[in-house]
Formats: structure tokens, C-alpha cells, sequence
């Protein structure tokens, strides 16, 4: 949306982009405050928090005990009154652990108090397979935040996306659950030097194509982008559609999108079943069934937790050919 | 002092021995690019799992932290099947798909390293639990260190093995930091055994590095234990050797506490109560290393040359789940 403020071109890594955007929004509203664990000297295990405790000192950036579900508690009571805390989770593995706060408390407040409360809480996390890191810190759990009316959930793929859309989840009135990537950190992509947003509920179209829609977010992202570049190389040209956030989703984009192509391919890094690309296929059958041409089809992960060997690792989660492969048998509905 | 023989004061050293140098080796694989992922050495806290393990007996279990390996090798691990796991082959203790943060051997009661901080605690709680429904004999000792004695899963844990009354040791491995936060960061009471005294457990803190203590107050607590008497908390001082994972270089340990656990090394005790008490000459000793050296040089060949699990059947593994 706010492209066309570009002031300078520049490439900086998704860390980054995160950096600056609770720089900014620090420095914007003095009620933003940041804690986790070893995120202020040490500044965050993807160096996400750096320069924060000296910019802004000690009782707005500070390192937490190992008590997520106290902390994070804690986080929800200061943003119901009148804090706007961001609270990091290490590995959404962990927040496991604080979910009583978030799922019964935090995303209940405002309906139960017939709207007379709210919880402006951002809850930091990343997760996916990293390289060989096993069952315990490999997870891609946004599914259990989806299903759960009251919270948002925000998933970006690129330095643009990760800092406009923290931005807005800052300035969010409702508990939003921001899930960053471990592989996308060192990731480079354009972020503008200038002030911008980019709303929750607005997704992007990563790349413009006739044949297939393939819709993906977070960590799929760069590997659907690979597979869309082979693909056009062989004579299909898959459009990509990144939700960015998955609540709310931006419906109109998916359909505008999959009426246009007629075939649709949803990939997810997450286990198969239950997960976020069964609701959206169920979403397009509702509400795009006279257009599509073949079977929705979904890539997901393998139901099974993630195996510490690395190349069972690949086996588990979707690769480029996966994707190039899956994207044939939709168009050609074999 | 009471006279331990020298054959058991032997088995001490060798084991904390063997700790130290499957750390090292495990260390170089990894530079080399066989090993990813965590890995959490437990360099300079030998002398805690081995005395523990030593006051302890087969039919009891034990549950470990993220820092298990030297849990595993004091518990009796087998070195070829610790190498292959966290080499991620298929002749491991988990088959290569655990590797370091979760190697157990459930058939031998070793319950695991965890990868979750605190986990492990409720879950010795359960193991007690069980041993006393069955009326046995038998205790469970769970490992946890400074960090994760503020995590909830440690308190309820504590709480409910006091409130139960169940053979539980609660073994906190105070080397004074969590990750890269000091413990007067992260508690108001940064002496920890003093949880269970609020728990109303029997504590006590001992110096975690020399394992002759170790191994008096856990074989005391051990026993007692199977009793009845349990549970029990002891709080062992110690300090990491190196930083908090293979890739954290621990810039923030402070000079002077490394300084002062380089010498004061569980290793370097335990081999003065080898001269002292057992009268071993340094050769005697130096041929204790070497042969320990040697299996240790065995066993990771034989986990280099060992295979992974094929894909096929990993497949055919995880089918129904
Ligand atoms: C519930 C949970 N929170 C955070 C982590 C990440 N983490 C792994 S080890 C560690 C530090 C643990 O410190 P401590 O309990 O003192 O153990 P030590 O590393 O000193 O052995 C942290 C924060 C985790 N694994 N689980
Ligand atoms: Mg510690």
C-alpha cells in the first residue's frame, strides 16, 4: 500500500527490519515495553533486540526469569492496564507453557467484559524447522492460535512484511500472536527508509500468474517463490499469494486470485491435518466453487513430529520439488 | 573422612573422566560439521551426575535437563550408542531422531534430557509416584538447573512430591547462570535449596564440584528415599566451563569465576581423592585415562561409520501417527 513512500532503497535482514520496527514504535509511545528472555544486554538469540536496552533503558527492555506463563501473564495484566508490552517467547514450542494466559485470559478479556477491557499485547515468537534443532524446537503451531476467536495471528515472510506489519501489531487494541520465522532472520529483502504500516488482514501477492494460485506464508514463502521460477520456466505461471496475517485473513485477495487461475495450491510447513490450509481450502469451496477447475490441494507437513537427523528432517517438511511437483498435479488434475 | 574403596573411587573419576572426553570429542564433531543442531555441554558439572548416579541403583530412574549427556553416561550409557545419537544414527538410544536434547534409554529408566526447562520435573514426580502405588523400593532423582528452579513445572513438581510424600531427589545444578542471565537476575533467593525448605522438603547445598560430597549426600538422600522419607533437595554448586551451547562463546562469564572453577574443576578434586584416599600414582591414573580414551576413540568410529535411518523407514514409522 504505502510502496509509493519509498524514500531510499535498501536491503536489510528480516532481524532487522524487526529491530527497527519497536525502535520506532518505542520511541513513538513511551507505554511499549519489551521482555523475554536474554533479550536486553545480550539483544535476543536472532539479535532481534539489539540496541534496545540502550536506547531505552532497563525498565522498558529487560531479561525475564524461565517463567513463561508468569511473564506472559504478567505481559496480559499490564496491557489490560494501559501498557502496550511486547512479550517474546524464545521457540513457539514454548508457549506451550503460557497458555492458560493467553487462550483463557488474553483472548477473552474483551468479550467477556462485554467490551469494556482489552489486552494490547504482542506476543513475539518464531518457529518451523531450523536445521536439526528436533521435535521439541521445530514446530509450526499457528493452527492452535488460528482456531482460538479473540487472537490474531501474524505470520511474515519478508523484511518489508516483518516490520509493517509488527508496527500495526503494536499498535493492535487485541492480543496479536506474531510468529516469526528461525530461517527468514538472516534474510535480506527491500524495507524503505521512511515510516510505513501495512495493516493485519491484508495479503500480498508475492508474484502475479494465470495458471495456479499457491498460497503459502512464513517460512513456505521463499521456497514457494523458488518453485514459481521453475515453474514459469516450464511454461506455468503460478501466482503467489502470502495472507501475512492468518487472522484476520484476507479472504477477497484468496478468491480474487483463485477465480482468476481456476486451480489452487496451498502449502504449509505445518502437520497436514487440522492445519491452517484445510479452513482456507474450505473457505474457497464455500465461497469460489464454480470457479475452481480441479481439487484444492493442500502440502503440508507430514503428521509426525520433526525427526533430529537432517535428512529425515527434509523429509518431514515440504521442499522445492515437493512444491513443483504438487503444482503439476493441480493444473494437469492428475 | 569415611574410606571408600579404591575401586569405587576408580569408577567415580573414570565416569566424570569419560563425561569431560565425550564433551571435547563431541565438540570437535560438531566443528567438523558432523553434529547440528543444540548441543549443551555439561563441561566443568561432571562431578553432580556421577555422584548422583554412583548413590543411586538400577531400578531407580532419573530424568535430565537440555544439558543431559553427562546424566546419560553417569546413569551407564553405552558411549557407541550416546555417539550414534547425537550423530543422528540409526544405532542410537533414540534411533537419531531425538540427538542430544532428548537421548534417554527408557528400557534402562533413564527418562531423558528434555528439551522444555522443567519438564522433566513433574514427570520424576509421576516415576515416584508409581514406585509408591506399588509399593517398592525403589527413588527417582531429577536433574534441573538455577534457571529452571523458577519455572512453574519445578514448583508444582516440588510441591506436589512434598505434599505426596514420594521418593523424589530433586537435584539443583546451580552453575549460576541460565543462558546468558546471571542467577541475581532472574530470583530474589539465589539460594536455591531454600525452595525446598519453603516446600517444606528437606535441602541442603553442597559444593556440586567435588563428587565425593556429591555422591555422601545423594547416597544419605538416596537411601532415606527408599525409606519413606522422601523427597529431598540438594543444591550443588558448580559453574559451566564454557558457554551455554557449541556456538555461545559465554563472553559474559566473568573472568574471575572462570578462574576460580578452572582450578577448583570436579576433574582435578576427583583425581586428588584418587592420590589422597586411594594412593594412585599419576601413572596408575594416566592409564586409567588412556583406556578410557580408548573406548571413547572406539566408539565414536564405530558411530561415524554407522548408518541413518532410511527414509523407507522412517515412513513406514511414523505411519500411523
Ligand atoms: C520452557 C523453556 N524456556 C526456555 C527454554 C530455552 N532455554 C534452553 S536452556 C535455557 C537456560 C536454562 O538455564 P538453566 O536452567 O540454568 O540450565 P543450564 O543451561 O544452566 O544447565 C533456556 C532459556 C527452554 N528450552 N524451555
Ligand atoms: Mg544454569
Amino acid at each position: 500500500m504505502v510502496k509509493d513512500v519509498l524514500i531510499e532503497k535498501r536491503e536489510i535482514m528480516y532481524r532487522d527490519a524487526l529491530n527497527e520496527a519497536l525502535k520506532e514504535e518505542m520511541a513513538r509511545d513511551d507505554k511499549v515495553f519489551i521482555m523475554g528472555e536474554g533479550i536486553a544486554q545480550r539483544g535476543g538469540s536472532y539479535k532481534v533486540t539489539v540496541g534496545l536496552l540502550e536506547q531505552f533503558g532497563k525498565k522498558r527492555v529487560f531479561d525475564t526469569p524461565i517463567s513463561e506463563n508468569g511473564f506472559t501473564g504478567a505481559g496480559i495484566g499490564a496491557a489490560l492496564t494501559g501498557m502496550r508490552p511486547v512479550v517474546e517467547i524464545l521457540f513457539i514450542d514454548f508457549t506451550m507453557l503460557i497458555l492458560d494466559q493467553l487462550i483463557n485470559q488474553a483472548a477473552k478479556f474483551r468479550f467477556m467484559s462485554g467490551d469494556t477491557a482489552s489486552v494490547p499485547l504482542v506476543l513475539r515468537t518464531q518457529g518451523g524447522v531450523g536445521n536439526g534443532l528436533a521435535a521439541q524446537h521445530s514446530q509450526s503451531l499457528e493452527a492452535l492460535f488460528y482456531h482460538i476467536p479473540g487472537l490474531k495471528v501474524v505470520m511474515p515472510s519478508t523484511p518489508y512484511d516483518a516490520k509493517g506489519l509488527l508496527k500495526a501489531a503494536i499498535r493492535c487494541d487485541d492480543p496479536v500472536i506474531f510468529i516469526e520465522h528461525k530461517l527468514l532472520y538472516m534474510n535480506k529483502g527491500e524495507v524503505p527508509g521512511g515510516e510505513y504500516i501495512i495493516p493485519l488482514g491484508q495479503a500480498d501477492i508475492k508474484r502475479t500468474g494465470t495458471d495456479l494460485t499457491i498460497i503459502a506464508w512464513s517460512g513456505m514463502v521463499p521456497k514457494v517463490m523458488q518453485a514459481a521460477e521453475i515453474l514459469a520456466k516450464e511454461g506455468i505461471s503460478a501466482e503467489v499469494v502470502d495472507p501475512r496475517s492468518l487472522v484476520p485473513l484476507d479472504k477477497m485477495t484468496i478468491i480474487n486470485s483463485v477465480k482468476k487461475t481456476e486451480h489452487v495450491l496451498i502449502v504449509q510447513e505445518a502437520a497436514r491435518r487440522g492445519g491452517v490450509g484445510s479452513d482456507i481450502s474450505s473457505i474457497i469451496q464455500e465461497e469460489a466453487f464454480d470457479y475452481i477447475d480441479s481439487p484444492v490441494k493442500i502440502l503440508g507437513g507430514l503428521n509426525t513430529p520433526c525427526p533430529f537427523n537432517l535428512n529425515l528432517e527434509k523429509v518431514v517438511i515440504p521442499q522445492v520439488e515437493d512444491i513443483i511437483r504438487a503444482a503439476k498435479e493441480v493444473i494437469y488434475a492428475v | 573422612m569415611k574410606k571408600y574403596t579404591k575401586d569405587f573411587l576408580i569408577s567415580l573419576y573414570t565416569t566424570m573422566y569419560k563425561i569431560r572426553n565425550f564433551e571435547e570429542q563431541a565438540i570437535k564433531l560438531y566443528r567438523d560439521g558432523l553434529i547440528r543442531g543444540y548441543f549443551h555441554p555439561y563441561l566443568g558439572e561432571e562431578a553432580i551426575a556421577t555422584g548422583v548416579c554412583a548413590a543411586m541403583d538400577s531400578h531407580d530412574y532419573i530424568t535430565s535437563t537440555h544439558r543431559g549427556h553427562g546424566h546419560c553416561l553417569a546413569w551407564g550409557a553405552d558411549l557407541k550408542r550416546m555417539f550414534s545419537e547425537v550423530l543422528g544414527r540409526e544405532n542410537g538410544y533414540c534411533k537419531g531422531l531425538g540427538g542430544s536434547m532428548h537421548i534417554a534409554d527408557y528400557t534402562k529408566n533413564n527418562l531423558g534430557a528434555n528439551g522444555i526447562v522443567g519438564s522433566g520435573v513433574p514427570i520424576a514426580v509421576g516415576a515416584a509416584l508409581g514406585i509408591s502405588i506399588r509399593n517398592e523400593k525403589h527413588m527417582v532423582s531429577t536433574f534441573i538447573s538455577d534457571g529452571g528452579s523458577g519455572i512453574g513445572s519445578f514448583l508444582e513438581g516440588l510441591n506436589l512430591a512434598s505434599a505426596w510424600k514420594l521418593p523424589v531427589l530433586f537435584v539443583i545444578e546451580n552453575n549460576q547462570y541460565a543462558v546468558s542471565t546471571p542467577i541475581e537476575e532472574s530470583t530474589g533467593e539465589t539460594e536455591l535449596y531454600k525452595r525446598g525448605i519453603g516446600f517444606g522438603v528437606e535441602s541442603i547445598r553442597i559444593d556440586g564440584n567435588d563428587v565425593i560430597e556429591v555422591y555422601k549426600t545423594a547416597k544419605s538422600f538416596a537411601d532415606r528415599c527408599k525409606n519413606g522419607q522422601g523427597p529431598f533437595l540438594m543444591e550443588c554448586i558448580t559453574f559451566r566451563k564454557s558457554g551455554h551451547h557449541v556456538n555461545d562463546p559465554g563472553l559474559y562469564l566473568p573472568k574471575e569465576k572462570l578462574e576460580h572453577f578452572k582450578l577448583h574443576d570436579p576433574l582435578i578434586i576427583g583425581k586428588k581423592h584418587l592420590t589422597s584416599s586411594a594412593g594412585l600414582s599419576e601413572a596408575e591414573i594416566s592409564e586409567i585415562e588412556k583406556q578410557a580414551m580408548a573406548e571413547i576413540m572406539e566408539a565414536i568410529d564405530f558411530a561415524v561409520k554407522s548408518p541413518e535411518m532410511s527414509e523407507e523407514k522412517f515412513l513406514k514409522f511414523v505411519e500411523e501417527y
